[in-house]
């Protein structure tokens, strides 16, 4: 299922005098199965830009196509939860949407909601919170018992049994220590690269843009000023710089060696692995 | 309607009312209420009707903006109206419809009642129109402090004031963020039957509640780390001071009380 985005504008408190444009003109696809990364700098609109994507904000201009659905601006939607069964969302601190009284009820709130039946959202409930890399045990347990980062993976295991098509990623980290970020972000791309889960990264972390997506979409003060594959678009300090933006550690150490040594690399690598190849074959070409 | 409705807004501008001491302003209103109850007959509501005219042209607001924004209250003083109108039984009958009938004393008490709650409305609402929450919390706070003699915690009923009003804004961001992220789990919140509706609250109201009190404590321990110890030798960084304006909007207080106790009981 293909998100296309087009011309998209959104307008906070539209025709008052507290109007505020979050969004302008933004045109761009997310295509089925692919990695999607959207960077930008605080308050460029990528947040805003999210909420699009599954029709929780309806355009102020322009249109929304998720799957066979439009979403255009003016016209009254009726009946958007199909869009919001496919298209799922996990958003920042998603830890503070746990309520219920265990964390199998939390679970299975979604997919319930959805017309899944109790037992399959149980079944669905005991995977996915084993996906997400947590003891069965947990189930009976309140979510407000657990730790800071269990909540976050029950949480993200909520939304995960939802089996959406496409999951939406808003800063899914934020906060983590460096293992269970490492962790979180391996589990969202096995499950992509595994079921072929349209993933849609909104993030702060160059590394993660660079590490994970096929296409990056850079944001700056509402609209879309930049679309390319990541190895591109990080090859380009200078500009990134000019959104605010940096490249990761490993670009950053890459080019140092490169003004040192007075040697370019024949491409910018984007991990750690990627650059430790390239040395070696400098090292033996040496 | 919500976006236009001002009860209880601040609007932020450079008037004489705006300039004014918040406890002058509280204290002008509170009497005002008790003042306005001495009016009893036609003249009476005209001079408070004058007054109150007189105030909302010191406060540099337009009389037109003040009430297109407090028309949702009007629809309440008309309900009062009716109601005066209908159910007061006393002088003679001026209109009889058969089913019911309209007394004089009833439009006389209809039109008295209406009048003298819009009055209240307008001049209630200047006081919030022209002072920032925080300076009616300070206000209050030195109005009160006389009775700590008597163990009264004006202090601390100011703090709470302020942090109430200071949390406001977050409460509503968060209300929304959630909200947001149940919908996202397939949550209905807008259509259905009432009985749906209101089920689809309690995802909404709990993780609510969970942050509050989170962040209450949160704020609790920031405050004892920096050495809270309550008033006590407190001094403050917003200071009132009290102006030759501020007496005189009190004195012309007294002047309507005054103006009004005459026609009351001697003309």
């Amino acid at each position: 299922m293909d998100i296309v985005l087009e011309q998209v504008e959104y307008r906070y408190a539209a025709n008052s005098p507290f109007e505020k444009k979050a969004v302008e003109d933004v045109t761009f696809k997310i295509p089925e199965g692919q990695c999607t990364a959207i960077i930008g700098h605080t308050g460029s609109g990528k947040s805003t830009l999210l909420l699009h994507l599954n029709a929780l904000l309806k355009p102020t201009s322009g249109t929304v196509q998720i799957g066979e659905r439009t979403v255009k601006a003016g016209r009254k939607e009726k009946d958007l939860k199909p869009i919001r069964e496919k298209v799922g969302i996990v958003f920042q601190f998603p830890e503070q949407q746990l309520f219920e009284e265990t964390v199998m009820k939390d679970i299975c709130y979604g997919p319930m909601n959805f017309g899944v039946s109790e037992e399959e959202a149980k079944k669905r409930a005991a995977f996915w919170l084993k996906e997400v890399g947590m003891p069965e045990e947990v189930l009976g347990k309140s979510p407000f018992d657990l730790s800071g980062g269990q909540m976050r993976r029950v949480a993200i295991a909520g939304v995960l049994a939802m089996e959406p098509e496409v999951l939406v990623l808003d800063e899914p980290t934020a906060g983590l220590d460096p293992r269970g970020r490492r962790e979180m972000m391996e589990m969202f791309y096995r499950l992509h690269k595994e079921r072929g889960i349209t993933l849609v990264l909104v993030t702060h972390s160059m590394e993660d843009a660079a590490r994970y997506a096929d296409k990056v979409v850079v944001m700056h003060k509402g609209r879309k000023v930049h679309e390319a594959p990541p190895r591109e678009l990080f090859s380009d300090t200078a500009r990134l710089a000019e959104w605010g933006l940096g490249v990761p550690e490993v670009v950053k150490f890459q080019r140092m060696l490169e003004e040192k040594t007075g040697k370019a690399f024949p491409k910018v690598c984007l991990t750690m692995d990627e650059l430790a190849d390239m040395l070696k074959l400098g090292g033996e070409s040496l | 309607m919500m976006e236009k409705m001002i009860f209880g807004r601040y609007i932020p501008a450079d008037s004489i009312a705006h300039r004014m001491d918040p406890r002058a302003k509280l204290i002008f209103v509170f009497a005002f209420i008790a003042i306005i109850f001495i009016a009893n007959d036609v003249w009476g509501y005209v001079i408070a009707a004058a007054f109150t005219y007189i105030s909302v042209k010191m406060s540099g607001l337009s009389l037109r903006f003040l009430i297109s924004g407090l028309k949702p209250v009007m629809i309440l003083i008309a309900f009062t109206f009716l109601l005066q109108l209908f159910f007061a039984r006393e002088g003679n009958v001026v209109l009889d419809l058969g089913f019911i009938q309209i007394y004089e004393e009833g439009i006389r008490q209809a039109f008295f009642i209406s009048m003298r709650f819009t009055l209240l409305v307008f001049m209630t609402s200047l006081l919030t129109l022209t002072t920032t929450p925080i300076s009616i919390t300070d206000g209050l706070e030195s109005l009160l402090n006389p009775l700590k003699k008597i163990k009264f915690p004006a202090h601390e009923l100011a703090l709470m004031m302020s942090i109430a009003l200071r949390f406001i804004p977050t409460l509503m961001d968060e209300t929304d963020k959630i909200m947001k992220a149940q919908m996202a789990r397939g949550s209905d919140m807008s259509s259905g039957p009432l009985k749906d509706r209101i089920k689809a609250i309690v995802p909404l109201m709990i993780p609510l509640f969970v942050n509050a009190f989170k962040r209450a404590e949160d704020l609790a321990t920031a405050m004892e780390v920096r050495g809270y110890r309550g008033g006590e030798g407190r001094t403050k960084y917003r200071l009132l001071f009290w102006k030759a304006r501020d007496t005189f909007a009190l004195l012309s207080l007294v002047l309507l009380a005054a103006v009004l106790a005459a026609f009351r009981f001697w003309i």
